[in-house]
């Protein structure tokens, strides 16, 4: 029930606006936040609960994309 | 330096003494077992699921009262999705509605509100499930329905808060090592509320994100402390999950609700684990029962013992014997986010 997915900020309108989730635009509440257009916001049941801070993504990413790394070469070693 | 195949190989060739770390929420036991996990750690590494899906800790009496309200004349209920398949004493939410029931199923509530205020001769219920993520939406709708002299919906409410259920793990059951704590009731609550628990019972807690390298990461941080005989609160999601939390989404919850003790399914009352309206909000409320108490589960049901780390789902000898998602005996096989219904759907 706690799902939660991002969504980017296309448009403001108030306590609204519209986000691009995964290439489909939907409307959602963001009482909660005070998101700028372009920011990635995560979305649990149509309300932002949080603006994504991107620099701290992108650590992430990068640390995500040398696991990612690290276990291609371990199933190419095991393919030898 | 320790690269990151070292902390593959780290976690897969462990073999120290048993370490069994708790993934409180269901959101993380879909991924485990989606993304594999498993087959990267050592089996002395454990895995368990924990108390993290609200759906399988609310009462059966809750379910009733909804599905009675579904059946009353002019009457709908709206409901996540989650909530349809999981039976009260006598009827889910599903049955309900194949006897006639009106029970409608949103994705957002508050979107949900435009649609209620053009249907003003039906009483709407909105059944008010959920944990500290989901809460600030409720607190979100009663603001609205005030502002809009919204009269013609109320809350069922079933809110729980998940720390207090984690203490009392913590307190009861010692042979958990370890949390890996939710991430997006984190989200809202921030990872500081952690930290009197990891020095009272000396154990890591690690806030985690939901994808594959998130949690392994989260895995390896905690084997490192417990290698080193640390306890402190570390966040491994801090794109999203601050010190703090959501002072907003806070601010809100104490605006609109208050504590109380409350029965969870299977396990019993836990101290101020739960959120209700405050009395100055009560005519947006349906009438919740907070005295309610539902500790006795169908007969030879183990989700107790599951929603408690002490068994994993296929140790329940009714588990793919009786009690399936298409034949749920408890409720942590019918949720979608129940340890159950995952471990069935991933055997």
């Amino acid at each position: 029930m706690c799902v939660a997915i991002p969504g980017k900020i296309i448009e403001l309108k108030g306590d609204t606006a519209k986000a691009d989730i995964m290439n489909n635009i939907c409307e959602i509440n963001i009482g909660l936040v005070s998101p700028k257009i372009g920011d990635y916001v995560l979305i649990h049941a149509g309300l932002a609960i949080e603006v994504i801070k991107k620099d701290m993504a992108e650590e992430m990413l990068e640390l995500f994309s040398e696991i990612e790394e690290a276990a291609n070469d371990d199933s190419s070693e095991s393919q030898k | 330096m320790m690269t990151l195949q070292k902390v593959k190989s780290k976690l897969s060739k462990y073999n120290g003494k048993e370490i069994k770390i708790m993934e409180v929420c269901g959101t993380h036991t879909a991924s485990i077992f989606s993304s594999g996990i498993r087959s990267l750690l050592s089996p002395k590494i454990k895995l368990i699921s924990g108390p993290g899906c609200p759906v399988c800790v609310t009462s059966a009496s809750y379910i009733d009262k909804l599905a009675q309200y579904s059946l009353m004349e002019n009457h709908c209920v709206l409901t996540f999705g989650d909530m349809m398949k999981v039976r009260g004493s006598k009827n889910s939410l599903t049955e309900a509605k194949a006897m006639g029931g009106n029970v409608m199923v949103v994705y957002s509530p508050l979107a949900a509100l435009d649609w209620v205020v053009q249907q003003k001769n039906t009483q709407f219920i909105f059944a008010a499930v959920g944990f500290e993520t989901t809460a600030p939406i409720y607190a979100l709708m009663v603001r609205q329905m005030i502002k809009r002299k919204i009269s013609n919906l109320k809350l069922l409410t079933s809110i729980k808060t998940i720390l207090p259920a984690m203490e009392y793990i913590c307190e009861n059951e010692e042979a958990i090592d370890a949390f890996l704590c939710p991430g997006h009731v984190s989200v809202i609550t921030g990872s500081d509320i952690y930290e009197d628990l990891a020095i009272k019972y000396k154990k890591p807690f690690v806030v985690g994100g939901f994808e594959g390298e998130h949690i392994i990461a989260a895995v390896y941080d905690i084997l490192k402390q417990l290698q080193k005989g640390e306890h402190k609160v570390k966040n491994m999601y801090a794109e999203v999950v601050s010190d703090k939390g959501n002072i907003n989404a806070l601010n809100l919850l104490n605006e609109y609700f208050e504590n109380f003790d409350v029965y969870w399914r299977g396990i019993g009352k836990i101290k101020k684990s739960a959120l209700r309206l405050k009395k100055e909000y009560a005519e947006f409320d349906a009438g919740s029962n907070f005295e309610e108490n539902d500790e006795d589960m169908p007969k030879g049901c183990r989700c107790c013992d599951v929603i408690l780390g002490r068994i994993n789902p296929p140790e329940c000898p009714m588990f793919n014997a009786g009690c399936t998602p298409l034949t749920a005996v408890g409720p942590c096989m019918v949720s979608a986010e129940g340890a159950c219904g995952i471990w069935y759907k991933n055997r």
